[in-house]
């Protein structure tokens, strides 16, 4: 028996659904036009409830690009009426599917959210200035760090490592971030020690979780409240009485890339940025590449699922997770230093304000697949925005529903309510050779 | 039942009191027999002998030792001697001394006795504090611990908290009722709610197996948006008038009542956390449900074999556990800040509490001895904060280390180069 307290059976570990209450529901395919109906409906009934009248403006263009696209005024109601049409079409299109049994194409979920989003803004900001530039420049922004961690937890839990501890890597991340872009003088530097720091954290959890075979979610909370409790301890004794030289980080500058940065609506949204979030793309990128496409991947993947077959073929299991889990946590905590160096450029306590949690869902949300995650920490960066701007417009939707948003999709998504997330099979599980 | 009674001579150390020997006897007769006195004080002993007590006592001094590394390396009169240590080697050490030495002096005055004053009521007011904060740990704890012991990990604690407080709240700043029934009411629609947001998770690992994990750590960010938007309407939960999210203080008639007089600030959920204490241990070592947790915590596939409904027990399980993180959340909004309900009420009890469970190894007594160190640490950290200008979050990384090296005995030992244990 674990002389840890945690009588967790070891066949039921990790983040997998437990077998022993195993209760199949039906295929997502059915569930589709079900959440599309109720949406939508929702959407009517807010309609309903509280209409007015006014026009509402699209601004398009941002200040500086440099070919404008006209502002778009249309009426707020009889545009957010005809977006509900579109919405009942299309659960209608997908309801004719799934009698036909034929497969829901990605394209009916795109062009529903799509309708719904454009109806729902032209009802909440009526009278006002939607300014789609912002709205989604936003969302990337807030999104970036979310990516970098949700790519820090798929590289990880791929391999069969629970990576709870990603608020913590992040954390430390920007700490190390802003200690060594102020003592250097170049946020390069800063970068660099970032993804040490997250490594390091990291280091810790493989040390504890694959070497000592602590559970690893216990592993993963307990270094988050440690990194808490260090950076803390450490920005009170050592930051704050030395901000000057320790805690002014020379930032990342604005780097706009020459073309692609004019096109318009796109341009100002993804390529006026800084060189991390350009770091970003190369990250999404290489790891989307390395896991699918690469030996380095099957072997990771490999590992994550079937961890004695892999060691049956050579593969040193153990080896395996060190390795992914330091280039995960290496990811993780340069998303750190995206607060440190671009968004906050100071350190401060408790600065990723459990960001890291919202990445785990954007992992678990995305199916532990890396681009699906990326996608998933941009929408919850999208709601997290939009709440933020619908208030400062005065919308009568309360910011703090859109803020809950991306847990709840997340419950849900665990639940199997939309689509069921099926984590890697030996996650959770440490492998010891017989 | 009289053979069930006796523990059986070949019993496996440890998990022979804890985990369900033979599943196809009546659970109501074996439950008995897992308590069986004798037993449990001969695994007690087991447990000393077999070095994991060792690994403790060195887990909480190897994370105090690091504690006093970080206080020494922080340390203005420290660092300045260590520049001419090979000069004056003596100026070090007695730098090194003051700042530690003074850092734990102060943490005792903070948590136990005050050897600075005078008075006996105010020399061992401290001691009060320590159990002022205990108390909501302990609470806590049990709520995690329970959890643990039917397999499943709850780190929900700050969502159950905060729904549990706001609940309470409202019945203790809206309702005008005379005190014994408005403050037993508060204390109860508070149990409630938190157990019904934790009963949230069981349901949904019993009915889908959505990992509860997942689930709580998504509920804890749903419960403080909800809170925070119930704090920010005044038809709900904010004081009329304010732009703050705040809510009213709470009716003196809703307010746990001080314990030892007004003169300390120890209330009435300290005893209740007691209480929870003795329910916790009656309900996981005496009663049928207890037997059935415990089998689900071992193997859930047996259990079921054995006829014990699994998805029903989590969900149980998950609802006591609500309900004890719900009595935390009481305790801080009737008894320790009644100035009115607020977004960090929950003081991060939530995830002490996980912390308080580790450490006390999901017993009731072990989470009751865990939750009063945690308790004197804290109360000893905000003097040492006070006194020695030494931060506070030095409390959270001792904390966390102690039960990072606790729950890895191996590398304890390492460190250490104490004998390799033998496989149990």
């Amino acid at each position: 028996m674990s002389t840890v307290t945690t009588p967790t059976p070891a066949e039921s570990g990790g983040l997998a659904p437990d077998p022993a209450v195993v209760a199949r529901k039906g295929s997502g395919a059915k569930k589709l036009p079900i959440i599309f109906g109720v949406i939508s409906a929702l959407l009517a009934i807010v309609l309903l409830r509280s209409g007015h009248t006014g026009d509402t403006t699209f601004q398009l263009s941002a200040e500086t690009d440099f070919v404008t696209l006209p502002d778009i005024v249309v009426p707020s109601m009889l545009t957010a009426w005809l977006m509900v049409l579109v919405c009942v079409a299309l659960t209608a299109e997908s309801v004719r599917r799934m009698l036909a049994h034929t497969p829901q194409p990605i394209w009916i979920p795109i062009a529903f959210a799509l309708a719904w989003m454009t109806g729902f803004l032209s009802w909440a900001a009526a009278d006002e200035r939607i300014r789609v530039v912002s709205l989604f420049a936003g969302a990337v922004a807030l999104a970036i760090p979310l990516i970098f961690g949700a790519l820090g937890g798929v590289l990880g839990e791929r391999a069969g490592v629970v990576n709870i501890a990603i608020d913590g890597q992040l954390l430390f991340g920007a700490f190390a971030a802003a200690i060594a872009a102020s003592t250097t003088g170049s946020p390069w530097a800063g970068l660099v020690a970032a993804a040490v720091a997250g490594a390091l954290v990291a280091l810790v959890l493989g040390l504890f979780a694959i070497t000592y075979l602590v559970d690893q979610v216990i592993v993963g909370v307990v270094l988050n409240v440690l990194v808490i409790g260090l950076t803390n301890f450490l920005f009170r004794q050592v930051l704050t009485p030395n901000a000057q030289t320790l805690n002014a980080p020379e930032g990342f500058n604005r780097l706009p890339i020459p073309i692609l940065g004019e096109i318009p609506l796109v341009g100002p949204i993804f390529f006026r940025q800084t060189a991390l979030v350009y770091v970003l793309y190369a990250v999404v990128a290489l790891v989307a590449f390395g896991l699918y496409r690469t030996r380095w991947g099957l072997r990771v993947r490999a590992v994550g699922e079937h961890p004695k077959a892999a060691d049956t073929v050579g593969i040193k299991v153990n080896l395996t997770r060190y390795r992914t889990i330091l280039l995960a946590g290496a990811i993780a905590g340069m998303g750190g230093a995206y607060y440190t160096l671009v968004s906050v450029n100071q350190f401060n306590r408790e600065l990723t304000s459990g960001a890291g949690y919202i990445a785990l869902a954007a992992v678990i949300f995305g199916k532990w697949d890396p681009i699906r995650a990326t996608l998933a920490a941009l929408l919850f960066g999208f709601a997290t925005n939009l709440g933020g701007v619908l208030s400062a417009i005065g919308s009568p939707v309360p910011t703090q529903f859109m803020l809950m948003l991306p847990y709840l999709v997340t419950i849900f998504a665990v639940a199997g309510l939309v689509g069921r997330s099926r984590p890697p099979a030996a996650v959770g599980i440490p492998y010891q050779q017989q | 039942m009289s053979d069930t009674d006796k523990p059986q001579p070949d019993d496996k150390p440890d998990a022979a009191t804890e985990a369900p020997r033979t599943p196809e006897v009546d659970a109501t007769e074996d439950a008995s027999a897992a308590a069986d006195p004798d037993a449990r004080s001969r695994s007690l002993l087991r447990e000393i002998a077999s070095g994991d007590a060792l690994a403790g006592v060195l887990a909480v001094f190897l994370a105090v030792f690091v504690g006093s590394v970080m206080i020494a390396a922080t340390n203005e009169g420290v660092r300045e001697t260590a520049t001419y240590i090979t000069a004056r080697p003596s100026d070090f050490f007695n730098a090194l001394w003051e700042a530690i030495s003074g850092a734990y002096s102060a943490m005792f005055r903070g948590a136990i006795f005050n050897y600075n004053l005078t008075e006996p009521a105010q020399q061992w007011r401290p001691l009060t504090e320590t159990l002022k904060f205990a108390g909501p740990l302990i609470a806590g704890g049990l709520g995690v611990g329970i959890a643990f012991r039917a397999g499943m990990f709850n780190i929900g604690g700050r969502g159950q908290m905060l729904m549990a407080g706001g609940a309470a709240g409202w019945v203790g700043f809206e309702l005008d009722l005379p005190t014994i029934i408005h403050l037993p009411l508060a204390i109860l629609v508070g149990m409630v709610v938190g157990a019904l947001w934790g009963g949230i998770a069981g349901l949904l690992k019993a009915r889908t197996g959505a990992h509860e994990v997942i689930v709580t750590i998504m509920l804890n960010y749903v419960a403080y948006y909800l809170l925070f938007y119930a704090l920010s309407r005044q038809f709900l939960l904010q004081a009329p008038g304010s732009a703050n999210p705040k809510s009213l203080p709470m009716k003196e008639t809703a307010i746990l009542p001080k314990v030892l007089g007004d003169q300390f600030n120890l209330h009435l959920g300290f005893v209740l956390a007691l209480v929870a204490v003795a329910f916790a241990w009656w309900l996981l070592s005496r009663s049928t449900l207890g037997y059935r947790i415990r089998a689900v915590g071992e193997n859930p596939h047996a259990a079921r074999a054995s006829g014990i409904n699994v998805g029903k027990t989590y969900t149980i399980v998950m609802l006591i556990a609500g309900s004890l993180l719900g009595l935390a959340g009481v305790n801080q909004v009737l008894g320790t800040v009644t100035s009115g309900v607020s977004l960090d009420l929950d003081a991060s009890i939530g995830f002490d509490a996980i912390t308080v469970a580790l450490l006390g190894r999901s017993r009731p007594f072990g989470i009751l001895a865990a939750g009063l160190l945690f308790g004197a640490l804290k109360a000893g950290g905000f003097t040492m904060q006070t006194s020695e200008n030494i931060s506070v979050d030095l409390v959270l990384v001792v904390q966390s280390l102690i039960v990072l090296f606790l729950a890895a005995p191996p590398l304890v030992r390492a460190i250490f180069r104490l004998p390799a244990q033998e496989a149990k």
